[in-house]
């Protein structure tokens, strides 16, 4: 009997170790992707699939790290770096560079773009301390519509990005104009089976987190972290919190510009105006999934999170398809786990702006 | 000290004045909107919108903050329409029907909302914005899916899709000749705006003067230039439409549904009175200090449970009021952006995230709505975009949420720090928000 209790104790203490959500959701993925094997459903196929969202949207997912690790909660004003990269792109499409040449030109206007940016939405984070996942929605919102009005204001003069008729850019740019489509993709892909490996998008996903990694071991990487887990302690040793709350929001801006723009190449399209609308919350939940707090989240978060929500929202399309009939559950699917995960995530958050 | 004051003011109000200088400056650049036209707009707009607006104000009071949650209010009384519609019932006992159906089910969800609230204490708002995606995604797979799929449904009925699986995307709710539910509560009478407005000032009158008579009993000493300048308003007010009805001009042609009205100022009423109440009186306490009540002696718990039960409610009858008047049915869609708007029009009218009441409702429902209907003529009129006005307006709809907050977080902090300053010994919880449960561990 003493020996089942302890077992029972040991495995409660393995399970909130591995994290209760991330612990259901890997069984449910397994469980989906043996279903898929026997389905018959072209598993290789899948994987592919998922590897590809995976390098597509997880440096995204990685520019949460730094603002949950300074303390201002998960980034949901994300669209902000995200508008950024897509102004970073199309600037460097209207000047006419082509293949890798646009994209890294695009990187470059993205980052001096986020870095301003950045500065201002992190002087605005330290001035509402205590309701910043609130304030940051709505600003990322604020943003996006604003920028609804400039993607029809600016000047533009490329014919592919323009509207036939009419003033403005297109509401999808095709990088194919500009021979950006899946360069990263492309880069060394192979092919195992029928499992596409596209080994440059992984590369850069990869780079990215050694980076981020690399920056929290770093003397600003490891005050950030310090003055996000005790701001009192941190202040009192100290450390500029502000500061540090700004560089973090900056990084984090940075990371989504740049992650756009690596999503964009993948995908084959630049999408503007209310397509960034709603970005920030899947980037949220796959952090979540990984097993992130509102307060704390490692690379390892990233990478674990966005396989496992990626990988759920890939192999969940053609198992009910099969299960349902023809029916395509997959945006339901997304919308319960990754709302539900939130949801969780903010029952675990304690004390917060006292009303 | 009377110039730091008038900024204190400004700040205070700086959302609603926002909006009445961009009403005035949208009117006096698009001079082509008939005076007609916007008042019949705006006050069928105004009754349509106005009791989802004033069910935020009880949660607001019992310091829940703006209450996101109630799009799934609005789901529960498109649930309830469903199943009217199914049955094909409609008039008058249809809808009456659709009250009964949706009461129970706006109850049980707003309980569920509630206890998922007491578990997010303090991110009660986005928790509500993110609780209103998830029920929207259970909302799709029971009315996509489950229909049909699950539930047993004859495949040829008109609000099936075609292959017998889930509601179609648009349900027609009946015309209200042949019985339907469209029209059916506005269409049962009708009286001209203009009388509805003398007959208001009037009251506004009668009301104003008895409180000045209470007050000035009580020996309360405070200005008497408010009521004046009240009084005054409504005065010319009466004058001014008295004059419109002697004349029969144009804007007689405008008029209101009269039982809709009446709902409103009934629901107006009791949430005056609510607040009155010893109920009402523990909402207020607990919006103030959780802690202080708790040790009062109230269930700070269920008192905020009651409250977005309530809030839920009277979010799904304001659906209903919604739905009978726009008179389609977009079985996906008809409530996704109703918690934003109706968010927004509450902040318009001067509320914050810890202030609210009637009279804030209805000046924002008004504002908030004659935006909506100039904003599309200024861009036309300025940029010759309509599109451009569009986009301008969803950005006022987001921009002046983030502002309302932004600016009441910004003061409680600077209360706070000012607070921290004056009793360096007290200490504040809100600072190291969210991570004292790390310092624990």
């Amino acid at each position: 009997m003493a020996d089942i209790k302890a077992g029972i104790r040991k495995s409660g203490r393995l399970i909130k170790g591995f994290g209760l959500a991330r612990l259901i959701l890997g069984i449910f993925f397994i469980f989906l992707m043996t279903l898929g094997f026997f389905l018959n459903l072209g598993i290789g196929e899948i994987i592919g699939d998922i590897l590809r969202r995976v390098g597509m949207n997880g440096i995204l997912v990685l520019a949460m790290v730094p603002s949950i690790q300074s303390g201002t909660g998960p980034n949901f004003a994300l669209p902000i770096g995200i508008v950024c990269g897509l102004l970073g792109i199309v600037y460097s499409i209207e000047w006419g560079f082509t293949g890798l040449m646009c994209l890294l030109v695009g990187f470059g206007m993205a980052v001096i773009f986020a870095t301003v940016a950045g500065y201002i939405y992190g002087r605005l984070l330290n001035s509402v301390k205590g309701a910043e996942m609130m304030i940051a929605t709505y600003t990322g919102f604020s943003v996006v519509a604003l920028f609804c009005l400039a993607w029809l204001m600016l000047p533009f003069s490329n014919p592919g990005m323009s509207w036939f008729l009419g003033k403005g850019l297109r509401e999808t740019v095709q990088l194919d104009i500009a021979e950006a489509g899946q360069v990263f993709n492309n880069f060394l892909m192979f092919k195992v089976g029928s499992a596409v490996i596209p080994t440059g998008l992984l590369l850069v996903f990869g780079l990215l987190c050694f980076l981020v990694y690399l920056f929290f071991q770093s003397k600003t990487g490891i005050a950030i972290s310090a003055g996000g887990m005790n701001p009192k302690f941190a202040e009192a040793s100290g450390l500029d919190i502000d500061r540090n709350r700004i560089i973090a929001n900056i990084l984090s801006t940075i990371l989504g510009a740049i992650g756009i723009i690596v999503y964009s190449q993948s995908y084959g399209f630049v999408q503007l105006y209310a397509a960034p609308l709603m970005m920030a919350f899947p980037a949220v939940a796959a952090v979540l999934i990984g097993g992130a707090t509102a307060s704390r989240a490692r690379v390892s978060h990233v990478i674990i999170g966005t396989t496992l929500f990626q990988g759920l929202m890939t192999i969940s399309m053609p198992v009910t398809n099969v299960i349902f009939a023809g029916a395509d559950l997959s945006e339901i699917v997304r919308a319960v786990i990754q709302n539900g995960i939130i949801l969780y995530a903010l029952t675990q958050v304690k004390g917060g702006l006292k009303i | 000290m009377r110039g730091r004051k008038i900024t204190e003011w400004i700040i205070d109000n700086l959302v609603p004045i926002i909006f009445v200088l961009f009403t005035i400056v949208g009117f006096s650049v698009s001079d082509d909107v008939p005076l007609v036209f916007f008042f019949r707009e705006l006050s069928s707009r105004f009754f349509r919108n106005i009791i989802l607006v004033l069910s935020l104000v009880i949660p607001v009071i019992a310091g829940l903050g703006l209450n996101f949650g109630i799009v799934i209010g609005a789901m529960a009384a498109q649930a309830a329409l469903v199943l009217v519609r199914f049955f094909d019932a409609g008039g008058i006992p249809g809808t009456l029907l659709w009250f009964a159906l949706s009461f129970p089910v706006a109850l049980f969800l707003g309980y569920l909302t509630g206890k998922l609230f007491n578990k997010t204490r303090g991110q009660e708002m986005i928790a509500g914005l993110i609780v209103g995606f998830f029920a929207n995604g259970v909302y799709q797979f029971v009315f996509l899916y489950c229909v049909g799929g699950l539930i047993k449904v004859p495949a040829d009925h008109p609000m099936v899709k075609p292959d017998g699986v889930g509601l179609r995307a648009t349900i027609d709710m009946g015309k209200p000749a042949e019985g339907g539910l469209q029209y059916a509560i506005d269409g049962i009478a009708k009286m001209p705006l203009v009388w509805a407005l003398l007959l208001a000032s009037v009251i506004g009158l009668v009301v104003l003067f008895f409180i000045y008579r209470k007050r000035r009993m009580l020996n309360r000493a405070e200005s008497k230039f408010g009521y004046y300048f009240k009084a005054a308003v409504l005065l010319v007010a009466a004058f001014f439409l008295a004059g419109e009805i002697r004349g029969n001009t144009m804007l007689m042609n405008v008029e209101i549904p009269l039982v809709t009205s009446v709902i409103v100022v009934l629901v107006c009423i009791m949430t005056q009175w609510l607040v009155e109440t010893k109920l009402g009186q523990d909402f207020n306490s607990v919006g103030k200090s959780q802690y202080i009540s708790k040790v009062s002696g109230i269930d700070v718990d269920r008192k905020r449970i009651i409250a977005v039960m309530m809030s839920t409610v009277l979010a799904a009858f304001g659906q209903i009021i919604y739905l009978q008047d726009m008179g389609t049915f977009n079985t996906y869609s008809s409530h996704e952006q109703i918690g934003m708007f109706s968010v927004a029009a509450l902040l318009v009218g001067g509320a914050s995230v810890a202030k609210a009441n009637i009279g804030h409702a209805i000046l924002g429902t008004i504002l908030f709505n004659a935006m909506f209907i100039i904003s599309p003529e200024i861009g036309q009129a300025v940029f010759g975009q309509v599109l451009l006005g569009e986009y301008f307006r969803t950005f006022m709809v987001y921009g002046v949420i983030g502002l309302a907050l932004g600016i009441y977080v910004w003061k409680t902090n600077r209360q706070k720090s000012l607070l921290i300053i004056k009793e360096a010994s007290n200490s504040v919880s809100g600072y190291a928000s969210g991570n004292s449960q790390e310092v624990k561990n």
